[in-house]
C-alpha cells in the first residue's frame, strides 16, 4: 500500500504495510538510519522524531498514522543550520560533552528541539523525561540545551533588531 | 622549554582542554554508523533458539515439518566446524558457542536460524520445538555451594586481632544483579570471507575488545589470527556488557554466515538482551572488624562471595578486583579476605564497569558505618583514624608510594558540600550523644506528614589498569604513522562513548608538540590496528595512552627531534618523499617502575596507581510512599590529570548515575532462572527526573608512570554512590541496611519492622 509521508520537508511515497512501525520505514524505507532503535516498546525515546512538532517514539507509530503529516528527524534538524554549520543545538551537545556514546543523541536533540524557547531547566528534565541516556548522567545534556536556547534567544534579539533597522 | 615548544607551536597544549570530540560531529547529527545502520549486498537477518529451561538434556530439536524452510539457513552444533572448538575463548573452556546436548541456564543458545526477511524468520522460530528432560537446577545463590573460583588474600593475624579486639562489628550486605544497559543492544554482522578470502571470516559489530573476537573466532574456526578480521563500528555504550559477551554474537552470525554463504546481521532486541546477555555479579559480603573502643581498626575478616552463573566468563578476574578492593581505603595491620565465585544454573554474569570493586566496596563502605553507630563515633571521624595514605600498606601488601589522595578527596568533598566541618582531627561530632541514644533506643518516630533526610559518604579507591602482572601478560602495542597531513593514531582501544580517540589524540598531539587537529585516528580494525589490549579496567588512558606517549618520543627521533608543528610538517615531508615505506612506530607495554606481584599469594604490587574518591549523597524518604530520593550527589575523584574535563566530568557524572540507579532503582527479579522483568517498562533505569544535581570536582594528583599523570577514570565513580545512599538512609532513619537496591518495597518493610520493634 502506497503511502504518501513528508518528511524533513520532502515528500516520499513508500510502499510499505500499513502498519509497519515509523522507524523501519525510516531507516529501511528511506535510509534515514540517525533514527535508532534503543528497546522497540516506547520507554528510551532513541527514536524520537517530530510528527507535526511534537514529540514522538517512531517506534510505536504505525506508519500509515502519518499519512499527510509532517515528520521530522535528526537529519532534518541538520537541515534547520545554513548547511555549513550544525544547528544551535548540534553545536551546543559537541561543545557540552552531550553527546558520548552518541545512540541516544538523536532523539534527545530532536526530543530538545521541541523545548520552549523560555524553557528553565526544570522544563528540561521534564521534556526530556522521555529520552533515557546511560552515559552522560543527563548534566551535560541540560547544559548543552541551556546554551543552544540561550544562543537562539540571543540570535533571535540580533536579527529582530535587524528588521527593524 | 616547554614555553618556547609553545610558542614555537603557535599553540598552547592541548592537554588539559576540552578539543572537540573527534567523532562528535557525526554523533550530533545522526551519522554515525552504528552496526544496525550497515547492510552489505546480500545480506540475511540470523536470530538464536534458546533453552527455555535452567537444566536439563536436549532430548531433540525438532522443526515443524508442515513449515516451507526454504530460504532458511539452520545451524546446531553438528554445523561447528571439526577444526575448531565448541567453546568460546575465555579463561576456562567451560562454555559452548551452541548447546551439544546439556544445557546450564535459561536462555542458552541451542540453535540459530537465518533469513532474508525478518518476519519470515520470527514465523520460522516460532516452529522450531526442542524436547528437553529437565534435571534440577541451582537457582538460588543464596544456598548454592559449587564453588567455581576462590582466592585469598591474608596480611598479618587476623584471628588474633579478633580474639583481641575490644569489640567486633560483623554485617553482611547484599547487592543484586544489574544491566549495563548500553541504550544500543548488542548486534554483529558476519561475512563469510576475509578480504575476498573465503577460507577467513570478517565481523563488524558492536564491541569493546576486537581482539578477543579475534581469538574467539580464530578458536571457534579453527582458523589462525590471519584469516580473521574484526571491525567495531560505532559503539552505543558498552560498560564492560560489550567485552567478552560479543564474541559469543560474532561466533553465532559467523557460523550462519558461513554456512549461508552470505553476509548475515544479529540484531538483538531489548528483550533478548536483558535475557541472554551478561550482568554485574549479585553479591554477598560478610565483614567481621575487629576495633577499639576509640575507633581503630585493628583487623578485618572478609567474606565476598559472588553469583558466576552457569560458567565462569571472566568470574575469576572480577573476583581479584572484588578482592582486593574489598576492605576499602583503609590501612588496616591484620586482614584475611576471602572470595568465591559461586556456580547457578542463571545467565553467566560478567564484566560491569567496576568489575566487583563496588560490590565488595559497597559492603565495606555501609559497614564503616555500622561500626561508627556501634561504637557511638563520627561516621568521618571513623575513616579520618583509619584511611590509608602516603606510604600505607594495603591488604596486598602493596605500599602505596605516590599519588594518593584519600584524604584530600575527604576534605574536598566535605568542603563542597558543608557537611561535618566541625569533625577535622577526628574530634567527636556534638551529636555523638544523640547517635548513641539512637543505637539504643532506636529513633525517634517519623515526622508526621514530613520527609526524612539524611546525609551519607563513602570514600573509595578504584586500581587503575590490569590486576598485577596483567599488564606484563597483555602486552599491548600502540602505534602511530606518518601521513602527510600528520600522524595517525593505531590502536587497538575502542571508543565506546568514553572518548578514547579525542583523549588519546590529545595525548599524541602535545608529546609531539602538534596541534590536536593533526592527529588523527585509524578505525578500530583489527586488520589495520594492533592489539592495544582491551578497552575495559580504567587502562586506556594510563596505560594505552602511555604507550602513545612513548611512541610518540620514538617518532620524533625517528623525524630528528623537530621542534613545533611547521618543523614537523618539514620533516614529515622530507621523510615521506625520501622513502615510499610508511614510517610506523609500535611500541610495546614497559612497567613502569618495579611492580611485584604473586597471582599465588596475592601479595604485591596490585595495581601501578589508584583512583581515589569521595561521595556525599544526601536523600529524603517519603514516609508514605517509602520512596528514597537522592536530591543531591557530590563526587569527589582524584584521577591523577584530566586530559579532557569535560570528557573526564561527563564519565564522572555517568558513573555516578549509573551507580545511583543500582542503588535505588536496577532491580533486576529472576523467576525460575529468567529475569523476569526483561523489559524497559519494568527494569527502570534513572531519567532525567530521576537524577539529582551531581557536583564533581576533579583531583588532579598526578601519577608517575602516567601519561601527564593521568591515571583511570572510567570505573571510579561507580564505587561509591550505593554506599553513600544507604549511609543517608541510615542517618536518615537510623536504619542499616544491608541490601540494595532500595526499593519503596524494601523501605517499606524496614521501616514498618522498625515501627513495630517501637510500638512492641
Amino acid at each position: 500500500m502506497a503511502i504518501d509521508l513528508k518528511v524533513n520537508g520532502v515528500r516520499h511515497s513508500v510502499d510499505v504495510p500499513p502498519l509497519k512501525r515509523l522507524l523501519d520505514t525510516l531507516r529501511e524505507d528511506l535510509g534515514l538510519t540517525g533514527t535508532k532503535e534503543g528497546c522497540g516498546e516506547g520507554e528510551c525515546g532513541a527514536c524520537t522524531v517530530l510528527i507535526d512538532g511534537a514529540p514522538v517514539n517512531a517506534c510505536l507509530v504505525p506508519t500509515c498514522q502519518v499519512e499527510g503529516s509532517k515528520v521530522t528527524t535528526i537529519e532534518g534538524i541538520e537541515r534547520l543550520g545554513d548547511g555549513k554549520h550544525l544547528a544551535a543545538l548540534q553545536q551546543a551537545f559537541l561543545e557540552c560533552g552531550g553527546a558520548q556514546c552518541g545512540i541516544c543523541t538523536p532523539g534527545m536533540i530532536v526530543a530538545a528541539s521541541s523545548l520552549p524557547a523560555d524553557a528553565s531547566l526544570e522544563d528540561i528534565r521534564q521534556g526530556l523525561a522521555g529520552n533515557l541516556c546511560r552515559c552522560t548522567g543527563y548534566t551535560k545534556i541540560y547544559a548543552a540545551v541551556q546554551q543552544a536556547l540561550a544562543q537562539a534567544k540571543a540570535t533571535k534579539k540580533k536579527s529582530g533588531k535587524g528588521k527593524k533597522k | 622549554m616547554s614555553k618556547t615548544k609553545d610558542k614555537a607551536r603557535g599553540k598552547g597544549p592541548s592537554v588539559g582542554t576540552s578539543v572537540p570530540r573527534a567523532e562528535g560531529v557525526e554523533k550530533v547529527t545522526g551519522a554515525a554508523l552504528y552496526v544496525d545502520d550497515l547492510s552489505f549486498p546480500d545480506m540475511i537477518h540470523g536470530r538464536t533458539i534458546r533453552s527455555t529451561i535452567p537444566r536439563g538434556r536436549v532430548l531433540s530439536v525438532e522443526r515443524d515439518p508442515e513449515f516451507d524452510w526454504s530460504g532458511f539457513t539452520w545451524v546446531d552444533h553438528r554445523d561447528l566446524p571439526a577444526a575448531g572448538k565448541n567453546v568460546v575463548a575465555m579463561i576456562v573452556e567451560d562454555q559452548p558457542f551452541l548447546v551439544v546436548d546439556r544445557v546450564n541456564h535459561r536462555e542458552e543458545p541451542i540453535a540459530l536460524l537465518a533469513h532474508a526477511d525478518k518476519e519470515r524468520l520470527a514465523d520460522g522460530l516460532a516452529h522450531v520445538k526442542v524436547v528437553y528432560e529437565a534435571e534440577p537446577a541451582v537457582l538460588d545463590f543464596e544456598s548454592a555451594t559449587e564453588v567455581i573460583k576462590q582466592i585469598a588474600i591474608t596480611k598479618g593475624d587476623v584471628d588474633a586481632a579478633l580474639a583481641g579486639a575490644e569489640i567486633i562489628v560483623e554485617g553482611t550486605y547484599r547487592t543484586g544483579h544489574q544491566e549495563q544497559l548500553y541504550i544500543e543492544c548488542n548486534g554483529m554482522i558476519a561475512l563469510p570471507e576475509r578480504e575476498g578470502d573465503p577460507r577467513g571470516v570478517t565481523v563488524y559489530g558492536s564491541l569493546q575488545c576486537p581482539y578477543y573476537v579475534v581469538r574467539a573466532l580464530s578458536v571457534l574456526f579453527g582458523l589462525p589470527s590471519e584469516l580473521v578480521r574484526v571491525v567495531q563500528t560505532t559503539t552505543g555504550g558498552g560498560f564492560g556488557g560489550k567485552e567478552e559477551y560479543p564474541s559469543i554474537l560474532a561466533g553465532h552470525a559467523a557460523l550462519l554466515a558461513r554456512k549461508a554463504g552470505r553476509p548475515v546481521k544479529m540484531i538483538y532486541d531489548r528483550v533478548e538482551d536483558l535475557l541472554a546477555t551478561t550482568k554485574r555479579h549479585p553479591s554477598i559480603v560478610t565483614h567481621r572488624t575487629a576495633m577499639t573502643r576509640d575507633g581503630k581498626m585493628l583487623g578485618v575478616d572478609i567474606d565476598v562471595r559472588l553469583d558466576g552463573g552457569a560458567y565462569l566468563t571472566l568470574s575469576p578476574v572480577v573476583l581479584s578486583r572484588a578482592c582486593i578492593h574489598a576492605l576499602g581505603p583503609y590501612a588496616v595491620e591484620h586482614v584475611r579476605i576471602r572470595g568465591r565465585v559461586i556456580k547457578t544454573n542463571t545467565p553467566p554474569n560478567g564484566a560491569f564497569r567496576g568489575f566487583g570493586a563496588p560490590q565488595s566496596q559497597f559492603a565495606a563502605e555501609c559497614h564503616m558505618d555500622e561500626i561508627a553507630a556501634r561504637l557511638g563515633i563520627d561516621p568521618i571521624a571513623l575513616r579520618r583514624q583509619n584511611l590509608i595514605a602516603l606510604g600505607g600498606v594495603t591488604a596486598t601488601g602493596q605500599t602505596l608510594k605516590e599519588s594518593v589522595s584519600s584524604e584530600d578527596v575527604l576534605d574536598r568533598a566535605l568542603a563542597r558540600h558543608g557537611l561535618g566541618k566541625s569533625d577535622k582531627k577526628g574530634k567527636k561530632s556534638k551529636d555523638t550523644k544523640d547517635k548513641k541514644a539512637k543505637k539504643n533506643n532506636l529513633p525517634s518516630p517519623l515526622p508526621s506528614g514530613g520527609k526524612l533526610r539524611g546525609t551519607g559518604l563513602a570514600v573509595f579507591f578504584h586500581g587503575s589498569g590490569f590486576t598485577g602482572g596483567g599488564e606484563v601478560k597483555l602486552a599491548s602495542k600502540a602505534g602511530l604513522e606518518l601521513t602527510p597531513r600528520g600522524v595517525k593514531v593505531l590502536v587497538g582501544s575502542t571508543e565506546i562513548g568514553q572518548g578514547t580517540r579525542t583523549m588519546l589524540a590529545q595525548i599524541v598531539a602535545d608529546t609531539l608538540g602538534l596541534p590536536y587537529e593533526m592527529i588523527e585516528t585509524v578505525e578500530p580494525d583489527t586488520a589495520r590496528v594492533p592489539d592495544s589490549g582491551p578497552t575495559v579496567a580504567s587502562r586506556t588512558c594510563m596505560i594505552v595512552g602511555r604507550i602513545l606517549q612513548r611512541a610518540a618520543v620514538h617518532l620524533l627521533e625517528e623525524l630528528g627531534n623537530p621542534v613545533g608543528a611547521r618543523a614537523f610538517a618539514a620533516a614529515a615531508e622530507r621523510r615521506l618523499a625520501a622513502s615510499a615505506e610508511p614510517l610506523r612506530v609500535v611500541e610495546t607495554y614497559v612497567k613502569p617502575g618495579e611492580i611485584i606481584w604473586s597471582d599465588e599469594t596475592y601479595q604485591g604490587d596490585a595495581y601501578g596507581a589508584f583512583a581515589w574518591g569521595c561521595n556525599i549523597a544526601d536523600v529524603e524518604i517519603d514516609p508514605v510512599t517509602y520512596e528514597v530520593r537522592c536530591t543531591r550527589m557530590t563526587a569527589v575523584i582524584d584521577i591523577g590529570r584530566a586530559i579532557h574535563p569535560i570528557l573526564a566530568e561527563g564519565q564522572i557524572e555517568g558513573g555516578t548515575l549509573q551507580a545511583i540507579g543500582w542503588a535505588l532503582y536496577e532491580d533486576i527479579t529472576m523467576r525460575d532462572g529468567k529475569m523476569s522483568n526483561a523489559t524497559l517498562t519494568n527494569y527502570i533505569i534513572p531519567t532525567t527526573l530521576d537524577t539529582p544535581p551531581i557536583d564533581v570536582e576533579i583531583v588532579e594528583n598526578p601519577y608517575s608512570g602516567g601519561p601527564f599523570g593521568a591515571k583511570g577514570v572510567g570505573e571510579c565513580p561507580v564505587d561509591g554512590p550505593a554506599a553513600a545512599i544507604v549511609n543517608a538512609i541510615r542517618a536518615a532513619t537510623g536504619l542499616g541496611l544491608r541490601q540494595i537496591p532500595v526499593t519503596p518495597e524494601r523501605m517499606m518493610a524496614a521501616l514498618d519492622a522498625q515501627q513495630i520493634v517501637k510500638a512492641g
